[in-house]
């Protein structure tokens, strides 16, 4: 599944749209603490995590998740959202828990 | 020489907002210069790790990277106020992050560990009071 069809479900609110809709998935991850995110997330994972701040999008870049989902009605911070569209990051939101939001996605890639 | 790249980036106290700019950076470099994808993730997990580390707990500081043709240095030094016992900043789990620095989901302890972890040599010289230089090397 790749991050276009995942936003084709319309089962999340759309952030930032990112520039590469076209990767495929390849699981989902979740966790809040960023030194954790930084050294375990999946590259082209869905990073689902209730951090709305800068760092989030900096450990995104970086580990090269094919996007974020904010959980719990998490939402971003202005400076944040500056970021996700000067690094062309796609995040995604939903008021579902973590749990529930990533077992979401990998019923979708397990369908 | 010609075969080494040599990057300088200076670090700002306490900003969280550009924290991660130097380490974006230096992996999109990494990237263009057709390093694999497995060395330019433990460079961008390392130096993002020094990076924050710098921001919160000394004042900033100056980051040199140093690529040549079988390794990437990182050389971060700062003039903060030193690490007292680096056995015990080594163990995953202890940090003296504060409160503000947790909210942002950091403080995990996890910083000097994953720095270790990611690079393949590290080096940590330091002075209470006078500051901390930690040398890091990724093989390619």
């Amino acid at each position: 599944m790749t991050v276009k069809e995942l936003i084709q479900k319309e089962k999340y609110n759309v952030v930032n749209y990112g520039d590469d809709l076209e990767q495929d998935i390849t699981k989902p991850f979740c966790c809040d603490l960023l030194s954790i995110a930084m050294s375990k997330a999946p590259e082209k994972s869905v990073w689902v995590t209730v951090m709305g701040n800068i760092n989030t999008l900096a450990v995104a870049e970086l580990t090269d998740v094919a996007c974020i989902i904010l959980a719990e009605g998490a939402e971003l911070d202005n400076i944040a959202l500056q970021k996700a569209k000067a690094q062309n990051i796609t995040v995604l939101s939903t008021n579902e828990p973590i749990f529930e939001a990533a077992l979401t996605v990998y019923q979708y890639l397990h369908d | 020489m010609s075969d080494q790249l040599h990057l300088t980036y200076n670090i700002s106290p306490d900003d969280f907002t550009r924290a991660g700019e130097a380490s974006s950076d230096v992996k999109g470099k990494l990237k263009q210069m057709g390093v694999s994808p497995e060395a330019v993730r433990k460079v961008a997990i390392a130096m993002y790790e020094g990076e924050i580390n710098m921001v919160i707990h000394a004042n900033g500081g100056t980051i040199n990277i140093i690529v040549s043709p079988d390794e990437v240095k990182m050389i971060l030094e700062d003039e903060g106020p030193g690490i007292a016992d680096i056995e015990l900043a080594m163990q995953a789990g202890y940090s003296t992050a504060p409160d503000k620095v947790r909210s942002l989901g950091f403080g995990a302890g996890m910083g000097l560990p994953n720095m270790k972890k990611y690079s393949d040599q590290m080096k940590i010289q330091t002075e209470l009071g006078v500051g901390t230089t930690v040398t890091m090397t990724v093989k390619l």
